[in-house]
């Protein structure tokens, strides 16, 4: 009995682990293929500075796919934060810190907005979202006349250096700032979802809405939380993508949702709810730019890293389920 | 278990069923029918893990026979038609159909070889037309594509004899009343070419006039030579419609007379004849203050009327039949359902509210359905247990997961749990200890007002017993055995004098009326969505209350 239970504990820590090591092995293979200097430390932190986008905006998701939504919006989102942010830097004479916020504040609202419209209209998050992706577009494109913003550098001040490679006189930050930002919200969305009551409301609203109500969680009021955070995260990912081209983009990551959803999906996820965890889904996001960027030091074509990126979504989720299957 | 029926369909109209038998012809009544025997099923047993659904069951129906089957809620009667429609495997026992040996492994192959169930809960695919729905799964096509010529054909002959207006080959079957929607499925049967078909509970969702539309057309698929086995509460109805008349008690044939033979009072006694077993404790209750006083309560459609003042200390049980209202009822009270009218109150709080309000209020609530409202099964017992109330487990508002835990153990224990720690996700328990995991949230709470829906259904013997157990102990207000609350010092002295707890007031609705006559102090009944007055528990018998919730 008693060898019974250990062995179960490993069971269940490897099962925990399982996004892990999948990373691990993906790494690896890479490292057996590709030329030797993949396994480096520059090319490490290059490849944590390319997850940082898709990472953040993916801690959000996570949070809206465990309360059984979605959200299609974060594209836009993310553009629409690009723009806001060079706009308030050229036009409005903000600080960089003011353009900053005032980004996520922006994100943060259609997000809200988002939130709103699901509960008092009672449409599913896919419909909503999906209009709320073109909404969010159209309001970019609008503010920017349909061009990019160009910044002046001079205003730009630390937003350029987010996710720079780190320069040798700063050597101690190890990472770049943004790379730390997403780690550091990474650890308090982790911490959110297990140790509050929102947290343990949105898993409950995932598993079991109608359990959830009867039990007296106030389900619209959880939902549009949930929404907003998605929405401020997609702002915050817009402000990486921000120091990264330093233009306001309200073209930028058409499409960047669908890479964000498949990042919670294969760190374990569940798009019918209840399921999905951040480290999972850090991996997840992980797990493709060590793909994009081995096989861009392979020389593989692009359609060739789709292809794999494609299959590993499935293959993911496949081996999750099966998981699950034998677990259950 | 066996008899989990769709509760939001409530039985419509009242007297539906004036006593006479007119409409059917009593010609065929109480012939002979052994040298036409259709089917015939013998010593049919079946097991659900510890609850015996079936045991050595046995009967048979000819050809222009409609044989009845009773039974009160969970007797086994939905079982036994699974059993010979395929949707179930019998683990005993075998069947004949026509005289030959019939084995069927799913609904399909019932109904190819002529067996056809109507279920209560229609399944049409409600945005496509008459015709689709009768001749789906068998359309006569030619390189798969489909001859509509012949669709359309078939399905004229299946629905002219009911010559319904409504029912036309193009109509759509959302767009038909729930009478004309049955027929579809009759016609379906029938197309197939179906000699049997089992009409399981095919009144409870049709007005009065569907009712007698209905009974004219099972007249006229007699006289066809169909083989009817009629399931139903409503005695009056089997009265009328029926040609013989089987009952079932506890997965077991009690008795089957010819209707003409057999009056209701004596169907009544075969269906509830059941000694009470030593299941039951109850210790002296002392009714205390009102806590739960509900006026002329009414809801969207159910309940229609419903009354009643519950104190502290007290047991109050509603019995009814499946669809009567009384989940609707306790539904409403919760804030889960809509309020129409009525008053309500609570403790010291009136009128309605959020079911989040109403945990506030001291009130909680059991649901009928543990699968699908009762419980988050994905998630931890910890989980389950805590959910109504995360505050109280951490600094600032925190939920620390060792603390959930702590607190959950408490219970796992008490209880009986069985379960491998509070992280271990509900979904792997079995439906006892599931219960018990829905029953530890409302403990957690603490609340005054317990309502229970359905507490003991589909779960073994002994998690009932301790299901009674706990009831009179909640409502005596001796909590042995139950941790205090909030003592969460490590001391096995009590820390004042105050050992026992106020009781609490608990209402319950419950199908099994022996256990409504064993765990409570009042019981009253709901039927068609009106409660009707309280009794007091020693002032009536199993009888009168089925008499009562038949709506006699």
């Amino acid at each position: 009995m008693r060898n019974k239970l250990t062995t179960f504990n490993w069971l269940g820590l490897l099962n925990m682990l399982s996004p892990v090591i999948a990373l691990f092995v993906v790494f690896e293979l890479f490292v057996l293929i590709a030329p030797s200097s993949f396994a480096t430390a520059r090319n490490m932190e290059m490849i944590a500075r390319q997850t940082t986008i898709v990472g953040i905006a993916a801690l959000g998701m996570t949070l809206v796919i465990i309360s059984g939504g979605i959200d299609l919006s974060v594209g836009s989102i993310v553009a629409l934060s690009t723009v806001v942010i060079a706009w308030l830097l050229q036009y409005a004479g903000a600080g960089p810190l003011t353009a900053a916020i005032g980004g996520v504040a922006a994100a943060a609202f259609f997000g809200l907005l988002s939130g709103v419209l699901i509960t008092r209209l009672k449409v599913v998050p896919f419909i909503v979202t999906l209009g709320m992706m073109l909404v969010v577009r159209g309001a970019a494109k609008g503010i920017g006349k349909e061009q990019k913003i160009d910044v002046d550098p001079a205003q730009l001040k630390w937003l350029d250096e987010l996710l720079a490679s780190v320069p040798a006189d700063r050597s101690w930050m190890i990472l770049p700032p943004g790379v730390w930002m997403m780690i550091i919200l990474a650890i308090a969305m982790a911490a959110l979802l297990r140790y509050t009551r929102l947290g343990r409301h949105t898993f409950a609203i995932g598993s079991n809405e109608q359990t959830a109500r009867l039990c007296g969680v106030a389900i619209d009021r959880v939902k549009v939380l949930v929404y907003t955070l998605c929405g401020a995260l997609g702002g915050l990912a817009g402000l990486m993508q921000f120091s990264r081209l330093t233009v306001g983009d309200p073209t930028v990551a058409v499409g960047l949702e669908l890479n964000v959803i498949a990042a919670v999906v294969i760190g374990g996820g569940s798009l019918s709810g209840g399921e999905g965890s951040i480290l999972g889904t850090l991996v997840g996001a992980l797990i493709m730019t060590v793909i994009a960027s081995g096989c861009t030091q392979r020389g593989y074509p692009n359609w060739v890293q789709e292809i794999i990126t494609g299959a590993i979504i499935v293959i993911a989720v496949a081996l999750d389920r099966l998981r699950h299957r034998r677990t259950a | 278990m066996a008899e989990r029926i769709n509760s939001q369909k409530p039985p419509s109209g009242e007297g539906v069923l004036p006593s006479c038998s007119e409409g059917v012809p009593p010609s065929d009544r109480g012939r002979d029918a052994r040298d036409t025997v259709r089917l015939q099923m013998q010593g049919v047993s079946k097991r659900f893990g510890a609850t015996i659904a079936l045991e050595d069951v046995s009967i048979e129906v000819a050809a222009g026979e409609v044989l009845a089957l009773v039974g009160e809620n969970g007797a086994g009667k939905s079982t036994l038609m699974k059993v010979c429609s395929g949707a179930i495997k019998p683990d005993a026992g075998q069947m004949l159909l026509d005289g030959a040996p019939f084995r069927p492994n799913n609904p399909l192959e019932a109904r190819r070889a002529g067996v056809a169930m109507i279920y209560q809960e229609l399944s049409l695919t409600p945005h496509m037309s008459v015709q689709e729905n009768i001749m789906l799964g068998m359309e006569p096509s030619k390189l798969g594509v489909v001859l509509w010529k012949q669709v359309r054909q078939r399905a004229i002959e299946a629905i002219k004899e009911f010559d319904n207006p409504e029912l036309t080959p193009d109509a759509r079957v959302s767009r038909l009343s729930v009478g004309s929607q049955q027929l579809v499925e009759i016609a379906r049967a029938l197309a197939i070419g179906c000699n049997v078909l089992v009409l399981d509970e095919p009144t409870s969702s049709l007005t009065q006039q569907d009712v007698e539309r209905l009974f004219e057309i099972i007249g006229r698929l007699k006289q066809q030579g169909k083989a009817i086995i009629y399931i139903s509460h409503f005695i009056e109805e089997v009265k009328r419609v029926a040609d013989r008349v089987t009952v079932l008690r506890d997965g077991r044939v009690v008795g089957s007379k010819n209707v003409a033979a057999i009056s209701s009072d004596e169907i009544v006694s075969l269906m509830v004849g059941r000694q009470v077993e030593e299941l039951y404790p109850r210790s002296a209750r002392h009714a205390g203050e009102v806590v739960l006083d509900i006026e002329d309560l009414a809801g969207l459609k159910n309940p229609k009327s419903a009354s009643l003042t519950l104190r502290r200390g007290e047991v109050l049980g509603i019995a009814g039949l499946v669809g009567a209202g009384r989940t609707e009822f306790l539904r409403c009270l919760f804030g889960l359902e809509p309020v129409r009218k009525g008053r309500i109150k609570i403790g010291v709080y009136t009128g309605p509210a959020s079911p989040h309000r109403r945990w506030m209020q001291g009130a909680g609530l059991l649901s009928e359905d543990r699968k699908e409202e009762g419980l988050a099964l994905s998630l931890s017992v910890a989980d389950n247990v805590t959910l109504s109330r995360l505050k109280g487990f951490g600094p600032l508002g925190l939920v620390l997961p060792g603390r959930q835990d702590k607190a959950t153990r408490r219970w796992i224990e008490s209880l009986d749990i069985r379960c491998r720690g509070p992280r271990q996700s509900v979904l792997s328990l079995s439906g006892g200890n599931q219960q018990k995991v829905a029953i530890a949230r409302l403990l957690q709470h603490d609340v005054d007002v317990l309502l229970l829906d359905e507490p003991t259904r589909g779960i073994d013997v002994a998690a009932k017993a301790l299901v009674y157990k706990l009831i009179n102990t909640l409502a005596t207000g001796s909590w042995h055995g139950l941790p205090a609350h909030e003592n969460t010092a490590k001391m096995a002295v009590p820390r004042d004098g105050r050992a026992a707890r106020p009781p609490k007031a608990i209402l319950m609705v419950s199908s099994y009326l022996p256990e409504l006559m064993g765990v409570c102090d009042r019981v009253a009944v709901m039927c068609r969505g009106r409660l009707g007055p309280t009794h007091r528990i020693d002032e009536v018998n199993e009888h009168e209350l089925m008499l009562e919730a038949t709506g006699k």
